[in-house]
């Protein structure tokens, strides 16, 4: 067991956003979390890495407690987030934005690296290594989010909706690449996704997460037959 | 007359207010000197209560108060002296004229700043204070009588008991009226969301405007009364550090709070009036270290108001 | 010729003064960068620069390198703590009262510094480290203070250059600068990175004391305000939280003043700073290198 959130919950002011929520993750899955916009995705993740403060439960990463701790904290205990909106620094330059993403490496010769894998997994952001982030396409900024959280040398990658604003091609290119990265490096993910059909596809388990409460979870092969899952979120 | 009729809650007792203080004062119970801090704390809501409208009420924060109090100082003074005006009566239209240019002057320096926002219009209310200080300190080019930072002598004493209490309680339930009415209404949704106020079509430039006018014409008003009632002025009294006094009662009293107001202008010229009498003269620069912290300390705990509780 | 060499006169004369402000407005836009806070206590520190240099030499009478390098340190330290003790509770507070609180601590300063005991609300005169030459280029004449001045401001640029594209503080202080959140998923320790830019901001503020007051020997507890702001115009001139905007303004902002006293009456240089910066407000607020119209 690599993570495991037991009981969490989340409050925004009045409102619960999530309610005694309860994940595993397991060493080396993919696991997708799908439900509909505001059903407490994204706060899912972002309690996990420490920018929401839950109010109840507890989150075990590796064996440690991570509850509470600061963000920076958290990066360095080896989680790492590719976040909604991609939200890399568009003034500075694709190199300046991938080492930041090294930034609590303090091994120079494992940021070395990692930096030629990652150059090697996206040859497209090489050849715009010096152009300014903000320059890049929808999938190319993508990329660069992806190769920025893989800089950090993550155990657990965390995934929000990297198909947002895609169109369905380069979705399927960014999620081939999802794919790649869990094989060959054996990073475990938490993949977000609004589009649940490309999130079942791509993960070994799902977990279905309706207004902040935790409605269904199994294998993701399961869950895609599930007749309410169909309805609801694979459309006819 | 409907407006006396609605505000008699509040005139009756002020009228019982004004002959308490009538009779202290004409059977010379205080000394002079305490009855010219009690008008000038009138003079101090008033002119607290203008930036309560700016700030408290309409959320654009300023830094430049004690200029528009400052130019309804100036051109007041300058208008009786040169008008030879002695009189209450005569001095009425005085008095208003200068709140009208103070809050014109508002109106025109508003149109390009209320476009900025937080701390840069803080910044740019800062720096039209400092080029009003600028101004004044240079006054005596354009007329001899301004004094430049020699300082404006021989100002008729013109504010009285009457004066400074009736058009100070006038001008407080004309301001309640105000923030009751639509426009007051207005100026609470500019300051609670800007866009929305626009998306619901309220013209928020216009009311950010007018709020920011009407602050600054009772600013003005309040520097006449104060012109006639110390009967000297100078530059050094109209700068960042009475813009920061008023913001300071304008906190204490509550954002958004005409009754806050009140009582926090009354408490603070009575504790720095205090301070003046318990402190021996060495250590009355102590007040200036002890304010500020005062203020930090504010702003941790209690943001938006001490006596009310603004929002 | 005679009003050619003024012209060029007056040109190095205002680049001495801009080189100060360039130093000072240097922490404003950077500390703005970080935290969209108009540090008002930062002209202050600037005052608390001068008074250190001015007791380290005339009660320590130590060489003149060592006295930059230990004023730094003090008021580094200075604004290291102002924003631990100050700034720092309210960071989810609204911006106002953080605007509020930094005016509460430079008058603070100000009033608490010129109490009998400590450093009085008087002028002081700054003692001169050493001989001031004149050197007759011709077009015009150049002093050594001049000369010291523009070095040091050079060197400082350069360090600070170095530290916020050469290293990997300096990438994370951009990356807070841009976008705190994702800079805190990125492993960067964000009240770490602020306070380091306090300490670096403070630090030059506090070269730039030493500077004016070699160049300019009066000192006083209130020196601080008028070129605090000055500075700040400047950093908002050249476009807020950008590095070289504050030292281009800072130079605009005090060749600018200079010819204002020279050629028209020093009585008026305050006020066409302001005009100035109403001009920047109405027509680019984003400043000269501003490329994204931020909310102002």
């Amino acid at each position: 067991m690599l993570m495991k959130i037991e009981g969490l919950s989340v409050n925004y002011g009045a409102i619960r956003a999530l309610d005694d929520v309860t994940v595993e993750v397991r060493q080396g899955e993919v696991l997708s979390v799908i439900g509909a916009n505001g059903a407490g995705k994204s706060t899912l993740l972002r309690t996990i890495t420490g920018i929401v403060k839950p109010v109840a439960g507890t989150i075990t990463f590796n064996g440690t407690n991570i509850k509470g701790l600061r963000p920076d904290k958290i990066v360095r205990l080896g989680i790492m987030v590719v976040p909604e909106g991609r939200r890399i620094f568009p003034d500075l330059s694709v190199k300046e934005n991938l080492e930041l993403g090294g930034h609590a490496i303090d091994d120079r010769s494992l940021k070395k690296e990692l930096y030629t894998l990652i150059l090697a997994t996206f040859p497209r952001l090489k050849e715009r290594l010096k152009q300014h982030a903000g320059t890049l396409s929808g999938g190319e900024q993508q990329m660069l989010a992806m190769g920025r959280a893989l800089m950090g040398n993550p155990k657990l990658l965390l995934l929000d909706e990297p198909s947002m604003g895609l169109s369905p091609i380069v979705t399927r290119e960014i999620f081939s690449l999802i794919g790649l990265i869990n094989k060959e490096k054996g990073i475990s993910m938490i993949l977000v996704e609004q589009n649940a059909h490309m999130a079942l596809e791509h993960s070994e388990r799902a977990y279905v997460l309706e207004n902040g409460r935790i409605t269904l979870w199994g294998p993701s092969a399961e869950i895609k037959s599930n007749p309410g899952v169909v309805e609801a979120y694979l459309g006819v | 007359m409907k407006f006396f009729w609605e505000a008699r809650k509040v005139i009756l007792p002020a009228v019982l207010v004004y002959l308490v203080l009538k009779a202290i004062f004409g059977f010379h119970l205080v000394s002079g000197y305490i009855e010219q801090i009690t008008l000038f704390s009138f003079i101090v809501i008033l002119t607290s209560l203008g930036l309560n409208v700016i700030y408290g009420y309409t959320g654009q924060f300023s830094l430049g108060h004690a200029a528009f109090y400052g130019i309804g100082a100036y051109i007041s003074a300058y208008l009786s002296k040169s008008l030879g005006v002695e009189s209450i009566l005569g001095f009425i239209p005085v008095l208003f004229l200068s709140g009208v240019s103070a809050g014109l002057v508002g109106c025109l320096i508003g149109v390009p700043i209320l476009k900025l926002r937080d701390d840069f219009l803080a910044i740019a209310t800062l720096g039209f204070g400092t080029l009003v200080r600028v101004i004044l300190d240079n006054s005596d080019r354009f007329s001899e009588i301004l004094g430049g930072s020699r300082g404006f002598v021989g100002i008729p004493r013109i504010t009285n008991l009457e004066l400074a209490f009736f058009v100070t309680v006038f001008l407080i339930l004309v301001t309640r009226n105000i923030i009751f009415s639509r426009y007051g209404l207005f100026w609470r949704c500019v300051k609670n969301d800007e866009l929305a106020s626009q998306a619901i079509g309220i013209n928020t430039s216009r009311m950010k405007l007018m709020a920011f006018s009407y602050g600054c014409f009772l600013a003005g008003i309040g520097g006449a009364l104060y012109a006639h009632l110390y009967t000297f002025l100078h530059p050094s009294n109209f700068d960042i550090l009475k813009s920061i006094d008023f913001l300071i009662i304008v906190i204490v009293g509550g954002m958004g709070s005409i009754v806050g107001t009140i009582y926090a202008g009354l408490i603070w010229v009575g504790f720095i009036e205090g301070l003046r009498i318990a402190l021996p003269a060495d250590m009355l620069d102590l007040r200036w270290v002890f304010i500020p912290l005062f203020l930090i300390g504010l702003m941790m705990w209690r943001p938006y108001g001490l006596i009310r509780k603004g929002g | 010729m005679e009003d050619v060499n003024y012209l060029f006169q007056q040109c190095i004369n205002g680049l001495q003064l801009g080189a100060v402000y360039a130093l000072i407005a240097l922490g404003y836009t950077m500390v703005y960068g970080v935290l969209r806070l108009i540090n008002f206590a930062h002209g202050d520190i600037f005052m608390l620069g001068a008074f250190i240099a001015y007791y380290l030499i005339s009660k320590f009478n130590i060489p003149i390198y060592l006295v930059f390098a230990i004023t730094m340190v003090c008021t580094a330290a200075a604004g290291y703590i102002i924003e631990k003790v100050a700034y720092k509770p309210l960071r989810n507070a609204p911006r106002i009262s953080l605007l509020i609180t930094a005016v509460g601590v430079s008058l603070f300063l100000e009033y608490f510094l010129s109490l009998k005991f400590l450093f009085t609300a008087n002028y002081i005169g700054f003692p001169r480290p050493f001989e001031v030459e004149v050197y007759d280029l011709s077009l015009f004449t150049i002093t050594n203070i001049q000369l010291i001045i523009f070095a040091v401001t050079a060197v400082s640029l350069f360090f600070l250059y170095l530290l916020v594209y050469r290293t990997k503080y300096g990438k994370a202080m951009r990356a807070v600068s841009y976008d705190q959140e994702a800079a805190a998923l990125m492993g960067i320790n964000i009240d770490a990175t602020i306070s380091l830019t306090f300490i670096v901001g403070a630090a030059l503020a506090g070269v730039g004391g030493i500077l004016y007051s070699i160049a300019y020997p009066q000192i006083n507890v209130f020196m601080g305000i008028m070129p605090g702001i000055k500075s700040f115009i400047a950093a908002v001139l050249g476009g807020i939280g950008i590095i070289h905007g504050a030292v281009l303004g800072g130079f605009v902002i005090g060749v600018s003043e200079v010819f204002v006293s020279g050629f028209l009456s020093s009585t008026f240089r305050d006020g066409v700073i302001f005009i100035i910066l109403f001009l920047v407000l109405l027509l680019k607020p984003s400043g000269i290198f501003g490329k994204r119209i931020e909310k102002v």
